[in-house]
């Protein structure tokens, strides 16, 4: 099961390599990491997605809270939470039938055409993890030139923080 | 100082400016550094050059392996944390593995390492390593500093960080510019840190529940681990056991914290551990693990260990709970207020069918060994050490049988009077650490049991005792062996012998060294190269009166031992068993 784990964190160098080597210490990839300020521009907010079994998730989850740099760790999976990602994918179009398909499946996940070349366009899509897989899923048969994705952020939907405090 | 700091009207205060390598001296008195261990380097000189009037001890090892090992010594034994100090690159690469060391053991250290200047770092500069990178895995914390400004407040961080919550090794990389740098930062009054917070409130329900886990159990046993003897939990354990009559079995780790002379020890557990302990593990209905960790040289079979109990793992470390065995109950915070708060309600108990039963196994099953007459038993030694110290020495042991035999035949009553690498298992760390902890335990005897291997790996630290005039009494189980991994040879491959024989003793005949000495290498002669005291023994009549010259000559001393080549550490549990599968063939 894929786990998504906000991490904040002293804005300092070296965190972040102490937590991705804590997670890939353990034999675990990564599958996204999205790091970035937060309303305190000396606390960084990591959004890790991390496949794995849940008992092993948690501990690792203490490991990660007992690091001396790191503040507060959630697993939101754990809790009612909203997460996004935002994708850039550029998909070839063989003739302009391929590309006003493209561009109609696009519109169904409101996603926008950012740049349209000859052969291709280039498609800018947000959406949590399963609409972005499922609109990946929709383009793999147009043959993906390229494609650039923010990994996964999340935010908590209840009032902050009941749970997994430090400690 | 310097005249900067008088004409400078921007500063505050008429603070005069320090130097980062002053920053680090200042640091180290303030957190009551008694003794730095270290070795100097390019990069560190400009600190070597405040030390030479530095108020507290230096000491100059020959290997900076040997300088985290005394400084790990010295925290064992004491307490307080080991301070030591090291160049960049291989004098810092030389700090790995006496880092992990004491990390895995959770044992207090701040480890200062020089670094190239911070323009250099990345550079592929001469004596440059990744410091922070190679030293992150086995280190609680580690700080690379950037500016002298910082240095007075990380170091007081280390220190604290080191020596709260589960204690652990920091190590802060200051790079040579930084030492250089002047400023007039003051160490902070009291450490705050946002994102570390050691101490952990009790939580009143875990600690009900506890009590009434123990107030229903009819076959309770204390499994104590190293974390009570870091947080100083012996006489709250002894209460608690006394109290409802709880039987106490301890880790390696641990030995000491309870006397073993009490009638409700059941000495160590786990692989080399007694029949008994394993036994009542195994049979109880209860187990409170108070500070240990489920090592799987205590577990073996995990699936099996403890069947029959309800689990309570007290631990201050909160992702060590539940880390490899399932727990019932899982009590967050400190050995010393978790049994202080249930002690109230610990109903007393005599529990006596269930003492009855561990008695039996007590006395069935002692720690004992084949008698022989014309070899020494290594064992025999270390309860000659016992004797002729009448139990007071501070045993500091190396790696391997010898550390089995000291943990098994020696009966410790005080905590921090058995000193071992036990989670890490690091050979060549008796002999250091034995001086580290001479260092901090002046006019007690110390005593190190040690191997053969072990031994030679940081023989070269016997010239700092002999330098300081450091009494200790260094004992060389002399097996011939690397004779841990010949008794797993024996045991389970077939006693085929391969890499492990040391010297001349014990070599088949058709294996002799041609023209070598009889003894490869000549401890006695190595020993006394290094200036100290040193004699070979083969018989048991032999053994106390050179313990007993040792211990009062107040001088540096080796004993080497020609031991039983074959003897092997037993019971056993072989890895990942029942106690079912226990090997003891001691008779
Ligand atoms: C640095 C290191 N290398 C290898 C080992 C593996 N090892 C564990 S015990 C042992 C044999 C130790 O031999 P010796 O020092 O003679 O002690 P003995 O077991 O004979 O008492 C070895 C090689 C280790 N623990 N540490
Ligand atoms: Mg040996």
């Amino acid at each position: 099961m894929k786990h998504i784990i906000n991490c904040l964190v002293e804005n300092q160098p070296g965190v972040l390599a102490r937590i991705v080597g804590l997670i890939s210490g353990r034999g675990y990839n990564i599958e996204t990491l999205n790091v970035g300020p937060t309303a305190d521009p000396t606390v960084s907010k990591m959004t890790i997605v991390v496949p794995g079994d849940s008992h092993i998730i948690e501990q690792v989850t203490h490991q990660l809270s007992k690091q001396v740099d790191v503040i507060e760790v959630v697993n939101m999976t754990n809790r009612r939470h909203l997460d996004r990602e935002l994708i850039l994918v550029r998909v070839a179009t063989v003739n302009h039938h391929t590309r006003a398909e493209i561009v109609d499946l696009a519109a169904l996940f409101m996603a926008r055409v950012v740049a349209v070349q000859e052969d291709s366009v280039t498609i800018q899509m947000v959406g949590n993890q399963e609409t972005v897989a499922d609109f990946l899923r929709l383009m793999k048969p147009y043959a993906i030139v390229d494609i650039s994705r923010t990994g996964v952020i999340a935010v908590g939907r209840d009032a902050p923080e009941s749970a997994a405090k430090k400690g | 100082m310097n005249d900067k700091a008088d004409t400078d009207t921007s500063s505050p205060a008429t603070q005069p400016l320090k130097t980062g390598a002053q920053c680090v001296i200042d640091g180290l008195v303030k957190a009551g550094c008694e003794v730095l261990f270290g070795y100097p380097g390019g990069a560190v000189l400009d600190i070597f050059n405040c030390l030479y009037e530095a108020p507290f001890n230096f000491v100059l090892t020959r290997h900076e392996q040997g300088a985290v090992h005394m400084a790990d010594g010295y925290a064992r034994a004491t307490g307080k944390a080991g301070c030591c100090l090291v160049t960049s690159g291989p004098g810092a690469t030389n700090t790995v593995t006496g880092l992990a060391t004491a990390y895995m053991d959770g044992i207090p250290l701040v480890c200062i390492t020089g670094q190239v200047a911070l323009n250099m770092i990345g550079n592929d500069a001469f004596q440059e390593a990744d410091v922070i990178g190679i030293t992150r895995p086995v280190t609680k914390h580690n700080f690379l500093v950037r500016n002298a400004d910082e240095l007075p407040d990380i170091i007081a961080k280390a220190f604290y960080i080191a020596t709260t919550g589960k204690p652990g090794p920091v190590v802060i990389d200051i790079p040579k510019n930084v030492q250089k740098a002047k400023t007039a930062a003051l160490p902070p009054e009291t450490v705050t840190m946002r994102a570390y917070h050691p101490d952990v409130p009790i939580n009143a329900t875990e600690i009900a529940r506890f009590a009434e886990l123990i107030n229903r159990a009819s076959r309770p046993l204390l499994y104590v681990g190293g974390g009570a003897i870091s947080g100083g939990a012996a006489d709250v354990l002894a209460q608690v056991a006394h109290k409802a009559n709880i039987p106490v079995t301890t880790t390696l780790m641990a030995l000491g914290i309870f006397p073993e002379t009490d009638p409700l020890s059941l000495h160590m557990l786990g692989m080399h551990g007694s029949v008994a302990a394993n036994y009542a593990v195994d049979h109880c209905d209860l187990l409170i693990s108070a500070g240990a960790r489920f090592d799987d040289r205590v577990t073996g079979k995990i699936s099996s260990f403890a069947s029959k109990a309800a689990i309570v793992h007290i631990d201050i470390d909160r992702s060590s709970i539940g880390k490899s065995v399932r727990a019932d109950l899982g009590v967050h915070g400190y050995v010393k207020p978790v049994l202080e708060a249930v002690l109230p309600f610990v109903k007393p108990a005599e529990h006596a069918e269930w003492l009855e039963q561990v008695n039996r196994w007590k006395e069935r099953f002692p720690f004992t060994y084949p008698q022989s007459e014309d070899t020494l038993m290594p064992q025999y030694v270390i309860e000659q050490i016992d004797a002729v110290s009448a139990g007071k020495a501070v045993v500091v042991t190396d790696v391997g049988q010898n550390q089995m035999w000291a943990a098994q035949f020696f009966r410790y009553t005080r905590p921090r009077n058995f000193i071992t690498s036990g989670g890490l298992g690091t050979m060549g760390f008796g002999l250091p650490a034995a001086i580290g902890a001479q260092f901090g335990r002046h006019g007690e005897p110390v005593v190190c049991v040690t191997g053969d291997g072990g031994v030679q790996m940081n023989f070269q630290e016997l010239v700092v005792a002999v330098e300081h005039r450091i009494p200790i009494v260094v004992v060389i189980l002399n097996n011939g062996f690397l004779g841990m991994v010949r008794q797993w040879q024996e045991l389970f491959y077939g006693r085929r012998y391969s890499g492990v024989m040391l010297s001349q003793h014990g070599r088949a005949p058709n294996e002799e060294i041609p023209e070598a000495p009889g003894y490869l290498p000549d401890f006695v002669k190595m020993a006394e190269a290094h200036g100290a005291c040193a004699r070979r023994i083969f018989k048991e009549e032999e053994v106390g009166p050179a313990l007993r010259e040792a211990l009062a000559s107040g001088k540096t001393w080796v004993i080497e031992c020609i031991v039983a080549p074959e003897a092997n550490v037993f019971p056993m549990i072989p890895p990942g068993s029942h106690v079912a599968e226990m090997i003891n063939r001691t008779v």
